[in-house]
C-alpha cells in the first residue's frame, strides 16, 4: 500500500490537539492483565466519543467502513454477541456471524482451519468467544487479522472488565482507592479475572467475596482481598459487582443449594440496606433474580446494570476502532514512545 | 569373526564399580574383554576424552504401534532412541488396542526385531483395555516375555483393583509400575494448579492428585511382596513420601522425566502446547526437590516418556490438545544440562541412574559391561556442544519444546548386540 | 517562523467573521454555531460571545470532533489520531449552521465535518467561517465566511496559537 506523506496529514491542524497524544499499538486486545495504567485510559477516553453516536438520529461513523469484522462464536452468547454486532455496524464495519459447537473436535474443522478459511476470504478483525482459555492468543499465532477477545474459558473477558471501569469512572470518577467487591464464582470467572486486573491497575482495591471452594486455587497470589463473609463488609463498599451464579456448572460438591448461595451472597434488600447509600451495584448479565441479586435491587437506584450494556456498545466500538487503528499505524522510526 | 574394539574411552560401569580408562573388546555380539586390549583386529573405534558406558536403557517411552502409527513407529522411535544412545527402551502399553494380551506383547518384539535397532521390551497393561476395572491376563503376558506391568496414561482408580493386581502380581516377579494420578483430584485439570493456572484461566491439576494415589498404593504395596515402580514423580511431597517409604523398608523405586527436572508452569505463559504435559510442569520448588531427591537416592532411574504426537493434535487450543512431548534423541544432553553442570551429580551416578537403575527394576540382564553380556554400549562424549534441531529427528513427530536448546554432551556411538546402530557424522 | 497576525489582528478578524456572519444570516434563521476541533471549537466559542452580545440574544454553540471521518484512518501512518467527543447538544434540524475552523487548508476536514454534521440531522444549511484561508485546495470546498487569506510555500505551515490552550496568541508561519 503507498505510504501517504506524513507531512500532508500533519497539516491538518485538527492533529496539533494540546492534549496528550496516545498511540495504541495493540492489534490485539486479548487480556486486561497486561494493559498498563495508560492504555486502560486511553481506551476508556475513546469510549468517552463513542458515547454520542448512539444518541444520534443516524447512529454511525464510517471510522471502520470496508472492514469486515468477524463473530467468531463458539460459545453460546446474544447479548455480548449482539453487542459486538451493533458495535461493528455503528462503524460501518460488514459483519460475519459465525457459530460453532466447538472448534476442534476431530470431526469438526480445528479453530485454526476456520480462522484461516475465513482469512482467505478477507477479514480484518476478529471477535472471539471460545471455552477454552488462551484460544484467541492461539488465534494471533495463526492469522495475520486483529484478534478480540470476547470471553476465553475463565481466562478473561477484557471488553466487559472495560465496560466495568468505564462504568465505575463515569460514576465515580477516579477509581484510585474505590473499594470494589466482585461476589460469586471467582474461581470459573474470566469476568472476575478482568476486573481484578482492571481496577488494581486503576488503584482501586478488589475484594473478592464467596465460598472458599469457588475461589481460585492461588488467589492469595491475586492483588485482592479474599472475604468469605459478605455481611462484614458490604458497609464499606463503593462497587459491589455480582456474578451469575450457574448452578449446573457448579454442582453441590462445591456449593450445598440455591437457597444456601443466596442466603449468605445474595444482594438482597436487606443487604443493601447496609451498604453505603450511592453504593454501585453491577452484574454482567444475564441476571438469576432472586439467586445472586433480588429484583428489587437489581431494578434500583443504586444499579447501574443497564448502563453497563449502553456503555458495552461504546466500549466495544472503542477497541474495534484501536485495534484497527494499531493494525494500520506504522511502527515509529525511533522506537515506541507515548507521552 | 565379527569383533568390534572400543578403545582409550573412560570406561563407566556402575554395575561392577568400574570408572577407568580402558579398552572393550565385542566378538559376536558378546563383551569378551574389558580392560586393555592388544588386539587390533575388526573395528576399531577410538574413544579417547569420550565415557563407555553399558548401553543407556529408556524405562518409559511410548512408541504408538499398534494404533497410531502416524505419530511414531517402533521403527521410527527405535531409530530415534539409538540416535539419543539408548539400547533399549520399555515401550508403554496404551497403544490401540492397548498392550493387555500376548498377542500384542508377541507383535511388539515381532516388529522390534524386524527393525533391529534397539531392544525394545514392551510394558503390559494390568487391567483389560487400561480400562482399571478387570485384571489383564498378566500370565500369559509373561510368557509372551513383557518386563512389567502398568496402566500408564492413567493409573488405577479403584483401590481394590490395584491391591488385587499388586496381589496377583506376585506370582510373577515383574513391577507394578503406576502413572499415580487421582482422576477426580485432577479434575480435568490441564496444567499444574497453581498462581499460572489461574492466571491463565486453565483448569489445574493438584499435587494432591499424585501424592495421595502414591501414598495409598504405598500402604497397598505393603501387604504384598510385589515392587512398586512410581513413574514420572513430579511434586516435592512425592519425593518426601517416596524417601520416608523407602526408610520404612517398602519395595518401591520411582523415575523421574528430563522435562520435570529442567522446567516449570511459567513455561505455560504463551498457551504453547509444547508444554502440556501429564503430569504436569510444576514450580521452581518441585524441580529443585527433585534434584535434590536424584542426588540422594530417592529417585533410582531417569526416565524420558517420549511422547510423540502430531502437529495437527497439537496445534490447537490449549486446553484441547493431547499432552505429551518427546526427547529421546536429547534426553541425555537434558539430563547432563540438569544434573552434571550444576554439579548436583557425578558421572558415575548418572550412569547408574541410566543403565543398571533400570536394568535392576526390570530384572533385565542389561546395563552392564561384564565379560559375557551382550555388548549394548554406547559412547558418550561428555563436551560435545550442540543444539537441538527438532526438525532432524528421526522420530516422525515434532512436538519438542527443547528446539534450539544448547546441550554439552551427546552420544556419539551406539552399539546393540555388537553390532553398530548409530553413529554421530558431523 | 513568521507572525502573520498578532493578538491584535485576531481580534479584529474575529469580530469581523461575526459581523459577516449576522450580516448573511436572516433574521427569521436559527443560527448555530460548531466548531471544529481542535482550536476550531474555541474560535466557534469566542464568535459565539460577540455575536450574543451584538444580537442581544442567545446562539447555541456546539463542538465536532471529526476524527472518525477522516479519510485517512486506513491509510498506513506514523500518527494516530485520538477519538475525542463531539458536544452538540441541541438539534440541528432546521438550523442554519456554521461550522467553524481556524484553518482551511486542504478541505479535507471541512469535507469530515459536512458527513460528520449530516449524520447528526438535516440542517437547512451549512455554511464554513475560517480565520484562516490558506488555501492548497485538495477537495472542491471554499469558505463562506473569511478571517484573512494567507499565501505560503507548499512546505510551510500556517499554525494558529490561542491563549485558552497554548497560552499564546498569535497565527504563525512555520
Amino acid at each position: 500500500m503507498p505510504y501517504r506523506d506524513t507531512e500532508k496529514i500533519a497539516q491538518n491542524p485538527t492533529d496539533r490537539g494540546p492534549e496528550k497524544k496516545f498511540t495504541w499499538r495493540r492489534k490485539h486486545l486479548l487480556n486486561l492483565r497486561e494493559l498498563s495504567r495508560e492504555e486502560l485510559l486511553h481506551v476508556l477516553d475513546t469510549a468517552e466519543g463513542f458515547k454520542e453516536i448512539s444518541r444520534r438520529s443516524i447512529k454511525k461513523a464510517p471510522a471502520l467502513r470496508g472492514k469486515v469484522v468477524v463473530n467468531l462464536f463458539f460459545e453460546d452468547s446474544t447479548r455480548t454477541r449482539n453487542s459486538f454486532s451493533l458495535a461493528a455496524s455503528r462503524l460501518s464495519a460488514d459483519v460475519l456471524e459465525f457459530t460453532a459447537k466447538s472448534s476442534s473436535i476431530s470431526k469438526g474443522e480445528t479453530l485454526r482451519d476456520t480462522a484461516r478459511n475465513l482469512e482467505a476470504m478477507g477479514i480484518d478483525i476478529v471477535v472471539v468467544r471460545h471455552n477454552a482459555g488462551g484460544a484467541p492468543h492461539f488465534l494471533t499465532k495463526c492469522i495475520d487479522a486483529c484478534v478480540v477477545n470476547a470471553g476465553d474459558g475463565y481466562h478473561e473477558h477484557p471488553t466487559q472488565g472495560l465496560l466495568d471501569i468505564f462504568t465505575i469512572r463515569e460514576l465515580r470518577g477516579d477509581l484510585t482507592g474505590l473499594k470494589a467487591a466482585i461476589v460469586g464464582d471467582i474461581a470459573h470467572s474470566r469476568v472476575a479475572r478482568s476486573n481484578i486486573w482492571g481496577l488494581h491497575t486503576l488503584g482501586a482495591e478488589v475484594y473478592l467475596v464467596g465460598p472458599p471452594t469457588l475461589m481460585p486455587a492461588a488467589v492469595k497470589e491475586l492483588p485482592v482481598k479474599v472475604c468469605y463473609d459478605f455481611d462484614s463488609i458490604i458497609n464499606d463498599m463503593d462497587v459491589v459487582n455480582m456474578l451469575r451464579i450457574q448452578f449446573e456448572r457448579i454442582g453441590s460438591q462445591v456449593m450445598p443449594s440455591v437457597r444456601e448461595y443466596s442466603r449468605l451472597f445474595g444482594l438482597t434488600v436487606d443487604r443493601m440496606k447496609r451498604a453505603k447509600k450511592d453504593v454501585i451495584v453491577m452484574h454482567p448479565g444475564p441476571l438469576n433474580r432472586g439467586l445472586e441479586i433480588e429484583s428489587e435491587v437489581a431494578d434500583g437506584p443504586n444499579s447501574a446494570i443497564l448502563r453497563q450494556v449502553t456503555n458495552g456498545l461504546a466500549v466495544r466500538m472503542a477497541v474495534l476502532f484501536l485495534v484497527n487503528q494499531a493494525a494500520t499505524t506504522l511502527p515509529s522510526p525511533q522506537g515506541e514512545t507515548n507521552p | 569373526m565379527n569383533e568390534l574394539l572400543i578403545k582409550n574411552g573412560r570406561i563407566i560401569d556402575p554395575a561392577n564399580n568400574v570408572d577407568a580408562i580402558g579398552d572393550i573388546l565385542v566378538c559376536n555380539g558378546r563383551i569378551v574383554q574389558v580392560g586393555i586390549v592388544k588386539d587390533e583386529a575388526g573395528t576399531i573405534i577410538d574413544a579417547k576424552d569420550k565415557l563407555v558406558v553399558p548401553g543407556l536403557i529408556d524405562m518409559h517411552v511410548h512408541l504408538r504401534e499398534p494404533g497410531d502409527e502416524e505419530e511414531e513407529t517402533i521403527a521410527s522411535g527405535s531409530a530415534a532412541a539409538v540416535a539419543g544412545g539408548f539400547t533399549s527402551v520399555v515401550c508403554m502399553p496404551n497403544t490401540e488396542p492397548a498392550i493387555d494380551n500376548e498377542a500384542t506383547v508377541d507383535f511388539v518384539y515381532r516388529q522390534a526385531a524386524a527393525v533391529d535397532l534397539a531392544n525394545v521390551f514392551p510394558a503390559g497393561a494390568i487391567t483389560k483395555n487400561r480400562a482399571g476395572k478387570e485384571l489383564a491376563e498378566m500370565g500369559q503376558m509373561v510368557r509372551g516375555k513383557v518386563v512389567a506391568f502398568t496402566d500408564d496414561g492413567n493409573g488405577v482408580q479403584n483401590p481394590v483393583v490395584m491391591l488385587k493386581a499388586l496381589q496377583y502380581a506376585e506370582m510373577f516377579g515383574k513391577p507394578i509400575m503406576q502413572h499415580c494420578q487421582d482422576d477426580a483430584l485432577a479434575a480435568g485439570g490441564c496444567m499444574n494448579s497453581g498462581y499460572q493456572a489461574t492466571v491463565l484461566g486453565l483448569p489445574g491439576m493438584t499435587r494432591l492428585a499424585e501424592e495421595l494415589m502414591l501414598y495409598r498404593d504405598l500402604q497397598l504395596t505393603r501387604q504384598t511382596s510385589t515392587r512398586l515402580h512410581v513413574q514420572h514423580i513430579t511434586t516435592a511431597g512425592s519425593t518426601q513420601i517416596i524417601r520416608q517409604a523407602k526408610q520404612q523398608g517398602i519395595r518401591v523405586t520411582a523415575e523421574v522425566a528430563p522435562h520435570h527436572l529442567l522446567l516449570t508452569d511459567e513455561a505455560c505463559q504463551d498457551y504453547d502446547t509444547n508444554y502440556k504435559i501429564n503430569p504436569p510442569l510444576r514450580s521452581r520448588s518441585d524441580v529443585k526437590a527433585l534434584l535434590e531427591a536424584v542426588a540422594d537416592g530417592t529417585i533410582d532411574c531417569l526416565a524420558s516418556d517420549h511422547a510423540p504426537h502430531l502437529s495437527s493434535e497439537k496445534e490447537l487450543e490449549f486446553l484441547l490438545a493431547p499432552c505429551g512431548i518427546i526427547s529421546l534423541e536429547c534426553a541425555l544432553g537434558l539430563y547432563v544440562k540438569a544434573l552434571i553442570e550444576p554439579s548436583i551429580i557425578d558421572w558415575p551416578r548418572l550412569i547408574q541412574l541410566m543403565t543398571i537403575g533400570p536394568a535392576g527394576i526390570l530384572g533385565l540382564d542389561k546395563g552392564t559391561l561384564a565379560v559375557g553380556s551382550a555388548a549394548d554400549i554406547t559412547v558418550i562424549d561428555p563436551h560435545h556442544s550442540w543444539r537441538v534441531c527438532v526438525e532432524k529427528f528421526r522420530s516422525k513427530s515434532r512436538n519438542c519444546p527443547y528446539d534450539g536448546w544448547q546441550l554439552s554432551a551427546r552420544a556419539v556411538l551406539t552399539v546393540v548386540g555388537g553390532k553398530i546402530k548409530y553413529q554421530l557424522s558431523d | 517562523m513568521q507572525v502573520i497576525l498578532d493578538s491584535q489582528a485576531i481580534a479584529t478578524l474575529l469580530e469581523k467573521l461575526a459581523d459577516d456572519i449576522i450580516k448573511a444570516t436572516p433574521p427569521d434563521a436559527s443560527l448555530a454555531l460548531v466548531g471544529i476541533r481542535s482550536r476550531g471549537e474555541i474560535i466557534a466559542q469566542r464568535l459565539q460571545k460577540i455575536i450574543q452580545s451584538r444580537l442581544n440574544q442567545p446562539v447555541d454553540q456546539g463542538t465536532l470532533d471529526i476524527t472518525l471521518y477522516r479519510d485517512d484512518l486506513n491509510q498506513p501512518r506514523h500518527h494516530q489520531p485520538n477519538v475525542r467527543t463531539t458536544e452538540i447538544d441541541f438539534d440541528i434540524d432546521d438550523r442554519l449552521i456554521v461550522l467553524v475552523d481556524d484553518v482551511l487548508n486542504t478541505g479535507r476536514s471541512a469535507r469530515a465535518a459536512l458527513d460528520a454534521l449530516i449524520d447528526y440531522g438535516r440542517p437547512i444549511a451549512i455554511r464554513l467561517a475560517v480565520l484562516v484561508d490558506r488555501g492548497q485546495r485538495e477537495l472542491p470546498i471554499s469558505a463562506d465566511y473569511i478571517g484573512k487569506v494567507v499565501e505560503a510555500p507548499k512546505n510551510q505551515r500556517v499554525n494558529v496559537y490561542l491563549n485558552e490552550v497554548d497560552n499564546r496568541e498569535e497565527v504563525v508561519l512555520e
